[in-house]
């Protein structure tokens, strides 16, 4: 490269050009491919002059509802890599048997495990849970937008940020080989020499200040910007499961944080936190990163909980069955999920007691869930249930997750786990839940409020595929491996001498299958529904006869949500108004005070994704000069004292009158 | 069309039409000061972590210098004097800023930094000494919990000295400003949890660590 190396390690640090995947075919392959489409969406949305359009309306954007939307986007395309990892690895172990070594080498099967559970977990199932909370919750709270926009902008680009590092992964250098949790003293400096660790603390990190920010964000939101009347006990149980979950994710994260920071100083300073001698201790880590790693766990699966509740009184046509106990519940979970994080390693060794502690203390936590699920249930029974596509995948949450709940109460008896341990029947139980629980939680929800986000709904037929296919593949593809872990195959193998084990393999690969043909059917979905969108559009803005105030307002919502902040007496406040026969209100209306948009939050992103880049290939010149640009964009933007402007009110006479047209029209 | 939403009772219901909408503009209060109290909350959990890795390595001395040898309390004395004393201007600071009194403000803001950035150079010099008689953070998981603790609460100092400079200039431009007065109160409420924070460094770390 250059001809001075003394500068040519200055500027490149340890990159050369060996770290590009020019010798392994199949990263080459994916390459291409991926180049290919980068370079057709870029062109599309050059050739249709898309750029200006995209930067203000959306990239720029402080607006919650686009914020939520790109978080989705963001997530479903992370699934699509996510799904890629996983059908990979079903590939490999379905063949990998005697003779046959599979067609992946080991090194290459190492990074797609840990790469696969670090996106599903912290680049799909987050960016999800994340994007629906800060679409919905302000809609159901009645509130004009978060308590701070132009930090939940700042926050999607971060995770945004995060995503790209361990997309860099994929074609620059190599991802970590550690698992998803980066346990020392694999993952320190000897064990692990080359970038890949580090491609993963800092992902983690910056994605995690992302997410940080926007826990306390929607956190503010929900606790001062509640319409007025709306009391604790009246929030909408989704709100209330957001509450839970930013709280949960505001005393959290930061442990992970602080650990990922103690594993970089051991990698980067050469300090002995976890070291295998000097006094390190490898344990503390797997100790601190569950104390992240189980609240995690709930971050995720309470919005699900909450997206279930709403769908079930909606398409029941009946109020939540037992809605202070559901609160109670949800709050009772929070509190449990801090104290059984060493379930995770009974093995560790802590002692009878510690050990039965915390295997108490989980199985307490199927307590209050199974309330939950009772009061489904409830709600269900004796309702007009209407078979509505989100209903669909609450009914099979309702079936898998219990599967799932009783599972990891097996595995909450210490002795049990000591065989159970890192075997394949935890992956089947872990996939159980997240997949049965969070994951159908997030279908049901996207499926229950696109027609808020986008003005249509989805097309049923299709998404009957995709319900099919994925609840049918995920039995497939993870019962076999209950009975594989039983037998006592453990986690992480690429290879197998046991010929009888392959039908089991083979099974769940045809599993993986369905779902891939489900993950088409939505693809298919979004694509005839976007096609269909007049013959599917929603003009009421209840197209559900929903009850909470998001269906107030038209789809999709205006800027400004509500030309008039709402009044709220019940927790279901908008099946209220329509019962008392609510008119919406044709004039009189305000001048409204907004947010303006900003282009800093992708700046500073982007500036983040180029110091994490930096720091991961030992680039200090670039990481000095990055983290200073990061600091002067940072105080430059606190100088910008215009922030926010008035929509006028004729404005929102206009917004308001063309919907009166609508309405007028179809109804 | 009236303030209230027509509204029709239902059969049964209410006798007072209940009213669904604001007919005013509705302006929910601001939520910057519990946000950032939050934030402080979360980052009192970083020390925490901190503090716990401390609690689990701070007698290992991997053969090393122990707490007692290494750690000298009179300087430690010191560096926490000036930082407390810097919690009691910026309280100052804070009184003067209510009394709109910009200039008396900023006198008392200056005299902070400055005792922050005494406290600083005090620490600085202490771990620049450890480093060179061989006590550095790589010797021990003693050592390296306790560059890490007192190195990062030193890293909040800093950044607090930055905003600190960032917002006196601020308040020239623009004087106090609703919004410079909220920036003020979320500094002044970081400044003090530092300060808090230090007390636990002080009491666990320098004075428990030197006891045998």
């Amino acid at each position: 490269m250059l001809a001075h190396p003394d500068l040519a390690k200055l500027i490149f640090g340890r990159l050369t050009l060996e770290e590009l995947p020019l010798h392994v075919p199949i990263v080459l392959g994916t390459f291409a491919v991926v180049a290919l489409g980068a370079i057709v969406v870029l062109g599309a949305i050059t050739y249709f002059k898309l750029w200006g359009y995209l930067w203000h309306e959306w990239f720029t954007s402080i607006d919650h509802k686009k914020i939520g939307i790109m978080y989705m986007i963001l997530g479903f395309v992370m699934l699509l890599r996510g799904f890629a990892d996983a059908i990979m690895m079903r590939a490999q172990q379905a063949i990998s048997f005697g003779d046959n070594m599979g067609y992946l080498p080991p090194e290459h099967y190492d990074q797609i495990f840990t790469a696969h559970g670090v996106i599903m977990i912290f680049f799909v199932a987050m960016p999800m849970v994340t994007g629906l909370m800060n679409f919905v919750m302000p809609l159901q709270i009645g509130a004009r937008d978060v308590a701070f926009p132009f930090l939940n902008n700042f926050s999607f680009w971060m995770t945004v940020a995060g995503a790209m590092l361990v997309m860099a992964s994929l074609f620059i250098g190599e991802f970590a080989r550690t698992g998803w949790l980066a346990y020392p003293p694999l993952s320190d400096i000897v064990s692990s020499p080359d970038a890949g660790v580090d491609y993963y603390i800092w992902a983690l990190q910056i994605a995690g200040v992302g997410t940080l920010l926007s826990g306390i964000n929607l956190l503010v939101t929900i606790v001062k910007m509640r319409a007025p009347g709306m009391t604790l006990m009246k929030m909408p149980v989704f709100t209330w499961t957001a509450l839970c979950t930013n709280v949960l994710i505001v005393a959290a994260f930061p442990v992970l944080t602080a650990v990922l920071a103690l594993l970089a100083m051991d990698r980067y300073v050469g300090t002995n936190f976890f070291t295998t001698e000097l006094g390190g201790n490898a344990m503390m880590y797997v100790n601190l990163i569950w104390i992240w790693g189980h609240p995690e766990v709930y971050i995720l699966v309470l919005p699900a909980f909450g997206i279930f509740s709403e769908v079930t009184a909606t398409f029941s046509r009946k109020p939540l069955f037992g809605y202070t106990s559901m609160v109670y519940a949800t709050v009772v979970i929070t509190v449990l999920s801090y104290l059984v994080w060493l379930h995770h390693f009974f093995t560790m060794g802590s002692g009878a007691s510690v050990n039965s502690f915390f295997g108490i203390t989980t199985m307490i936590i199927s307590i209050p869930t199974g309330a939950k699920i009772f009061n489904w249930l409830f709600t269900m029974y004796r309702g007009r249930v209407e078979f509505e596509v989100p209903m669909l995948w609450t009914v099979a949450f309702m079936v898998t997750f219990v599967i799932g709940g009783m599972t990891g109460v097996l595995l909450a008896v210490p002795p049990a786990d000591f065989s159970l341990h890192n075997s394949l029947f935890l992956i089947a139980h872990f996939h159980n839940v997240i997949i049965g629980g969070v994951l159908f939680g997030l279908f049901a929800g996207i499926t229950y409020w696109f027609p808020k986000a986008f003005g249509f709904r989805l097309d049923p037929f299709w998404g009957k595929c995709a319900f099919w296919f994925w609840v049918v593949g995920f039995y497939f593809a993870f019962m076999p491996l209950y009975m594989l872990g039983l037998m006592g195959v453990t986690r992480r193998l690429s290879h197998f001498e046991d010929p009888t084990l392959q039908i089991w393999f083979l099974l769940a690969a045809f599993g993986a299958f369905l779902i891939l043909l489900g993950i088409g059917c939505m693809i298919t979905q979004f694509v005839v529904s976007f096609r269909r969108r007049e013959a599917l559009r929603d003009v009421t803005g209840d197209p559900w006869n929903g009850r909470t105030l998001e269906w107030s307002t038209s789809s999709p919502p205006p800027p400004y949500n509500f030309a008039f902040t709402p009044r709220v007496h019940d927790h279901d406040a908008w099946w209220m108004m329509k019962k008392h026969h609510y008119q919406r209100p044709l004039s009189g209306f305000l001048p409204i005070h907004m947010p303006l948009n900003t282009g800093a939050g992708i700046m500073l992103a982007g500036l983040s994704f180029v110091f994490g880049f930096a720091m991961i290939w030992y680039m200090w010149l670039i990481a000095a000069v990055s983290f200073a640009l990061l600091l002067l964009v940072a105080i430059a933007h606190t100088f910008n004292y215009h922030r926010d402007y008035y929509l006028s009110a004729d404005e929102v006479n206009r917004v308001e009158a063309s919907r009166t047209e609508l309405l007028a029209r179809h109804v | 069309m009236s303030d209230i939403a027509t509204t029709m009772p239902a059969d049964g219901g209410p006798a007072q039409p209940l009213v669904f909408h604001e007919a005013q503009d509705h302006h929910p209060e601001n939520g910057t000061l519990l946000g950032f109290w939050i934030y402080l909350m979360s980052d009192c959990l970083v020390f925490a972590c901190l503090f716990a890795a401390y609690g689990v390595l701070g007698r290992e001395y991997a053969g090393g210098p122990t707490g007692k040898e290494v750690l000298e309390l009179p300087t430690v004395a010191l560096n926490t004097t000036l930082l407390l004393l810097s919690s009691i201007t910026y309280g100052f600071a804070v009184l003067e800023m209510q009394r709109d009194r910009r200039n008396p403000m900023l006198v008392w803001l200056i005299i902070t930094g400055l005792l922050g950035a005494g406290f600083l150079t005090i620490e600085l010099r202490e771990f620049a000494h450890l480093i060179s008689i061989g006590a550095g953070p790589q010797r021990s998981a003693f050592l390296s919990s306790f560059f890490t603790l007192v190195g990062t609460h030193g890293l909040h100092v800093t950044c607090g000295i930055l905003w600190l400079i960032v917002l006196m200039i601020q308040v020239l431009k623009k004087g106090l400003i609703p919004a410079n007065k909220r920036r003020l109160m979320c500094l002044s409420m970081f400044w003090h949890f530092l300060d808090v924070v230090w007390v636990g460094v002080f009491s666990f770390v320098y004075l428990m660590g030197v006891l045998p």
